[in-house]
């Protein structure tokens, strides 16, 4: 199983203190936490992608791509890469790059952006969010999977013999995990390619999230990638850790109180009871996490979010460190222990589907087996696979 | 068949003379459609009561509450509303906006609604189709041709006038309420003249009629198939 954190990379005034960082030196600091959690024994480092103040990360591969010099073992994602409102040729070329200059550790989550103006801003409609993340994907698939593609769609220019370069890293597309918090068509479209699903459960309750996972679950297996349990989970999470509670509590507090989206609202002890927000001790918050497995099933990847509401750069390297210290290794054997048998632990990686070989589904840009009798389009779906 | 009738009430006082109104309009509406051979169960919602947790799904961006879940999925579920609030600088209060404003988009699709309201003077009377009737309108609830206003002065008159609208009113929604879906599905275009089939309530599936209701507590039962999502989409 996976472990790590992931950065929105917002710039927020410190509420204890009053300070607030550059742009430069959030950008810098977005790059220690990523070094600390290889140091620390994470998994993954995911980047945020944001097109409007007060956030940085507005070119995630210049990013990850200089993370990539700086490190051995660690995996990078993106939370999330904008499949809408980006040029899906840009992010063929641009992660494939990433994918050769990393050796492989590169993974993507598509997301459909939130913030209104952004859309127009990039020529687009936020109107068209679904049909766009929908038809970019699936060219974003043909690119990374046929040497030439011809292409005329709804929303972006025609291609005629158009080739991505680089193609990608041994010939085998990066994974793809979608992420959604509400919408079932991106849980649908995650399971008809049976690329991975991401639910950023952060602001949601467990019960809301174990629906849509359960139905991506479902579809899954509907399009015969897998049993259901075998389907690929990412969730969020969001804690923070002392020695005490009451000491978490009182350090964290002014920070929550005064966090972006939800501060100024509802108390942290009504957060905490609503989400998975948790502010205590290491054993709580393993105890909380462990639990989420009995509501979404056994998954595979687990991403913190560790640097926000303007927590300070000390505070957050330590948090890290207990993450990757005190809180994974116990996750990790705990997951691991309750996990059956034939569900995978990790999610597929670079090496994992270049062991899958020539006739990996992976290397098909439609893959679903559709049964006959439930779909009139079975037969076509089965015969455009290619 | 008992019909299912819920009050929303937007008072801030206790005891309020909108809830006041809203129990009295209720009341006729329960005798009108006992009148027509049905009954009726009536539940009360006071938004004073979710003034918090309305705030909190406001500045959260609809965090889950689990009180408010319940409240919308009684809404959706009914047969019939009556949505009284009183006037404040000339419209409805922000407290009344803020409920419909986490509503679902489909919360109230041909659902039956009377709207009433109170006020300290009577030259507000046109709230009721200035502010309230566009706001339902909008969310393609069935507004009824009369509304029922009631200004204090009201209270202290001989109590004819204000009764015969309360009584024309509920007579307009209990006949809404008891009304029967007519003609056959199958020849229908998608909405017209269906009786309401609330999503949260098994009749979830069926894209014939109004099912297009729901409380948007719940993920929407049917998926739509991929092949059917990338139709158009895929390059070709």
């Amino acid at each position: 199983m996976q472990f790590g954190i992931f950065s929105v990379g917002d710039v927020t005034t410190d509420p204890t203190n009053g300070t607030t960082p550059t742009e430069g030196r959030r950008i810098q600091a977005m790059t220690k936490y990523a070094l600390k959690a290889e140091e620390v024994g994470l998994d993954v480092f995911a980047t945020g992608e944001h097109h409007n103040p007060p956030f940085v990360p507005s070119s995630p591969t210049t990013h990850l791509g200089y993370l990539a010099a700086q490190t051995t073992n660690l995996k990078f994602s993106t939370a999330t890469t904008l499949i809408t409102t980006n040029d899906p040729v840009k992010i063929a070329e641009d992660y494939a790059f990433l994918q050769h200059i990393s050796g492989g550790r590169v993974d993507l989550t598509m997301g459909r952006g939130n913030t209104g103006p952004v859309y127009p801003w990039f020529g687009k409609d936020i109107r068209d969010g679904i049909p766009l993340a929908i038809e970019n994907y699936h060219l974003l698939r043909k690119l990374w999977r046929e040497p030439v593609v011809n292409w005329s769609g709804k929303f972006r220019t025609p291609l005629q013999n158009y080739t991505s370069t680089p193609a990608p890293l041994d010939g085998v597309p990066p994974f793809v995990w979608h992420g959604s918090i509400r919408s079932t068509e991106i849980a649908e479209q995650a399971a008809y390619y049976g690329d991975g699903f991401f639910h950023n459960n952060i602001f949601w309750n467990i019960e809301h999230t174990a629906q849509m996972v359960n139905l991506y679950r479902q579809r899954f297996e509907h399009y015969g990638h897998g049993s259901a349990d075998q389907a690929i989970v990412g969730l969020g999470g969001q804690v923070f850790a002392a020695s005490t509670e009451a000491e978490a509590k009182r350090i964290f507090r002014p920070y929550f109180d005064n966090a972006p989206v939800y501060g100024h609202g509802p108390s942290m002890e009504d957060f905490t009871r609503a989400t998975p927000l948790t502010v205590g001790t290491v054993d709580q918050i393993i105890e909380r996490y462990l639990g989420y497995a009995d509501q979404v099933g056994d998954f595979q990847r687990l991403l913190f979010l560790t640097d926000h509401a303007g927590l300070p750069e000390e505070m957050v390297l330590e948090q890290i460190e207990i993450l990757g210290k005190e809180i994974v290794p116990v996750l990790r054997t705990e997951f691991e222990r309750r996990r059956p048998a034939h569900v995978p632990s990790d999610p597929p990686t670079h090496a994992s589907l270049v062991a899958q070989g020539p006739d990996s589904p992976h290397l098909k840009v439609t893959n679903a087996v559709v049964p006959d009798s439930t779909n009139d389009d079975a037969a076509h779906t089965q015969g455009v696979a290619r | 068949m008992t019909r299912h009738l819920v009050v929303i009430a937007a008072g801030l006082s206790n005891p309020s003379t909108t809830s006041l109104l809203g129990e009295r309009i209720a009341d006729a509406v329960t005798a009108q459609v006992g009148g027509r051979g049905e009954s009726v169960s009536v539940e009360y919602i006071e938004l004073r009561d979710l003034a918090v947790n309305l705030a909190h799904a406001m500045t959260t961006g609809g965090l889950p509450d689990p009180v408010l879940d319940q409240v919308k999925r009684t809404v959706s579920a009914a047969d019939g509303l009556i949505a009284v609030t009183p006037v404040f600088k000339a419209s409805y209060t922000g407290l009344f906006k803020s409920f419909f404003d986490v509503l679902d988009q489909d919360a109230l699709v041909d659902m039956p609604v009377l709207i009433g309201a109170t006020a300290g003077t009577p030259r507000h009377s046109l709230v009721l189709d200035y502010a309230l009737r566009p706001l339902f309108t909008y969310m393609h609830a069935t507004v009824l041709p009369t509304g029922v206003f009631a200004a204090t002065e009201d209270f202290g008159a001989d109590g004819s006038e204000l009764e015969r609208r309360i009584n024309r009113a509920a007579g307009e929604l209990a006949t809404a309420m008891v009304s029967t879906q007519t003609g056959v599905a199958g020849f229908m275009q998608e909405g017209l003249g269906a009786g309401p089939v609330p999503a949260d309530q098994g009749g979830a599936s069926s894209s014939v009629g109004g099912a297009r209701r729901q409380s948007g507590t719940e993920l929407k039962p049917a998926v739509t198939d991929f092949t059917t999502l990338l139709r158009g989409h895929d390059g070709s």
